[in-house]
């Protein structure tokens, strides 16, 4: 009997003790083995010397950083509010019956499904300034003067790419808004339409609130993902032209792996995870105070 | 409601227009994919692109699939990707598991571990991850890919099954307890079935962000026979440089085996992102 009990005890341990111990030396050893790369001059083949802070304060100088940090300070400005929006308005529209509706979902969750690399490519062609379809377009509407070198202006290229970011992903968020809305109880948007009020009004004041709990989660998802935007950005244009649309992640690539400042890359790493970790905790927080109502 | 009723009034037809509208707006970048991918590219160089194709061509795709090296990279992706999908599955099942139906020291720390974990930015991990697998022997072959993938996405799916697992009633488990089951086999027998929704939901999820990756099929592999799509599309547009019509055809015969999942377990898929992110 005594032995028995102990197994019992013993028996989530037992059902953990793979997966955890995987998940401990691929996913939570090594973030901080990169705290500890960060202080160090590796070059990724000779042993790493400890430099202290160096990285780091090499970091605050380098003006690419800045124009990174700048960067990714953009795509979160945008992913926060456009695709929410849009998102939300498509999930209100199409929560109702209307003709067709399914058709038009599928039309915004195919983005979704694509590989970051082909939307990418896509997308670069149709910015491509000399045969692309959006120059082709604007040409051919007379709008001549509009044509741009949408991926070789400066100030263009960013939110050229972070248009591509958006268009892949308001259909998730429709997708989280369209769940929250059938959770929704029908009977307080009733009873907002028997006091008077009208379809704004029940929106702002009843809907919008009910949704609060699917906005925040929305928000904090999408900082980390701006926060993670590498796939774009390399394969449409690397960080370029003069990294003009250099984010973090490729920032951190390209000195870590393409010149083989490993230490240096390893310090951006762990600007971008200090960031993240804010939101992450604040993620985390929403779901542990989910877990207590239990 | 009809059609017919619907259509009925004035501004809800305009505001169904407007919706038409800006439906067509979001398929136009596929729809700019296929017509390059279907005519030459001297066609659409000397031409334009809003011009009469001359000729509709089929063979951008073949060169793409063969030239091109699609042939072999998409086989890749299925290489790394099924057994990852596998592995992570198995293995976060079981972790989901003890962290649904058991108290013990811990718990809610392992669970915000996983929770944590998944949320990470990729960069933080780089580094230490391609030190780990060139340690271990497994750089640029296709299981230090998987052991990664397999590892990483444990923290997504430990979160959803264990979600799911917890709103399974804890008499039929009990039941079975009491007829002297033993725990392994109340998990595979009784906890697995019951939580094939969400398990079918996951995987679903799963196999499009593994397929999809592109940032570790770089930094885990080198040889260009061992690509998987992703990593095998940014080869071939610096092959075809100015070749958009094979480019975009390559891109086009990557993303099959993706929209083929999402056309016909669309509903998992919606399904999965739902649970990821509500309870």
């Amino acid at each position: 009997m005594v032995r028995t009990k102990s197994l019992t005890r013993m028996t989530p341990y037992l059902f953990l003790i793979v997966p955890l111990i995987i998940y401990l030396i691929w996913v939570i050893g090594p973030t901080f083995y990169t705290f500890y790369l960060s202080l160090t001059d590796w070059d990724g083949l000779t042993t790493p010397n400890f430099i202290n802070w160096r990285n780091y304060q090499k970091l605050l100088k380098d003006p690419v950083f800045h124009v990174s940090l700048k960067n990714n300070l953009r795509w979160i400005a945008c992913f926060i509010t456009i695709p929410v929006v849009i998102g939300l308005a498509l999930a209100m529209i199409l929560n109702r019956d209307i003709p067709g509706a399914k058709l038009i979902k599928a039309s915004f969750y195919s983005p979704m499904v694509l590989a970051l690399v082909v939307s990418g490519l896509m997308w670069g062609w149709m910015y491509n300034p000399a045969h692309g379809l959006i120059n082709g377009t604007l040409r051919l509407v007379g709008l001549d003067a509009l044509a741009q070198g949408w991926l070789s202006d400066k100030d263009l290229v960013m939110w050229a790419i972070i248009v591509v970011g958006i268009w892949q992903r308001v259909g998730y968020v429709m997708v989280l808004y369209l769940a929250g809305l059938q959770s929704i109880d029908p009977r307080l948007v009733d009873a907002s339409k028997v006091d008077g009020a009208n379809s704004w009004q029940t929106f702002r004041h009843v809907i919008f609130p009910l949704l609060g709990p699917v906005t925040v989660i929305v928000v904090v998802v999408s900082i980390i993902d701006s926060l993670r935007a590498f796939d774009l950005v390399s394969i449409m244009t690397r960080g370029g032209p003069y990294n003009s649309s250099s984010v973090l992640a490729n920032f951190m690539y390209i000195e870590a792996f393409n010149n083989y400042k490993m230490g240096y890359g390893a310090a951006i790493a762990v600007i971008l995870f200090l960031i993240s970790s804010v939101f992450i905790f604040i993620y985390l927080w929403r779901i542990l105070q989910t877990e207590m109502e239990y | 409601m009809t059609a017919k009723k619907f259509f009925s009034s004035p501004w809800r037809t305009l505001g169904y227009l407007i919706l038409a509208m800006v439906t067509l707006l979001w398929l136009v970048p596929l729809f700019s994919a296929v017509v390059t991918a279907t005519r030459t590219n001297d066609d659409i160089l000397t031409q334009g692109f809003w011009s009469l194709p001359r000729q509709l061509v089929l063979s951008n795709f073949k060169e793409a699939w063969e030239r091109g090296g699609l042939s072999r990279y998409l086989p890749n992706s299925f290489i790394i990707t099924l057994p990852s999908l596998t592995l992570t599955l198995f293995l976060s099942s079981l972790s989901a598991y003890a962290l649904a139906r058991f108290r013990f020291r811990g718990n809610r720390l392992i669970f915000f571990l996983y929770i944590g974990g998944m949320m990470l930015p990729f960069q933080v991990l780089l580094l230490p991850v391609f030190r780990l697998t060139d340690a271990l022997g497994l750089y640029d072959t296709y299981w230090g890919l998987i052991a990664f993938h397999t590892a990483f996405q444990l923290g997504f799916c430990t979160f959803l099954l264990r979600n799911y697992m917890r709103t399974v009633p804890g008499e039929i488990l009990e039941a079975a307890r009491i007829d002297g089951c033993s725990e392994f086999r109340i998990w595979w027998q009784i906890m697995m079935p019951l939580t094939l929704p969400a398990i079918a939901a996951v995987a679903t999820l799963e196999f499009t962000w593994i397929f999809n990756d592109y940032l570790w099929s770089i930094i885990l592999l080198r040889s260009d026979n061992l690509k998987p799509v992703t990593a095998g599309l940014a080869a071939l547009q610096g092959q075809y440089i100015m070749d958009w019509s094979v480019i975009t055809a390559g891109a086009l015969l990557a993303t099959v085996p993706t929209v083929l999942v999402f056309i016909f377990l669309q509903r998992y898929f919606i399904e999965g992102l739902t649970l990821g992110a509500t309870k």
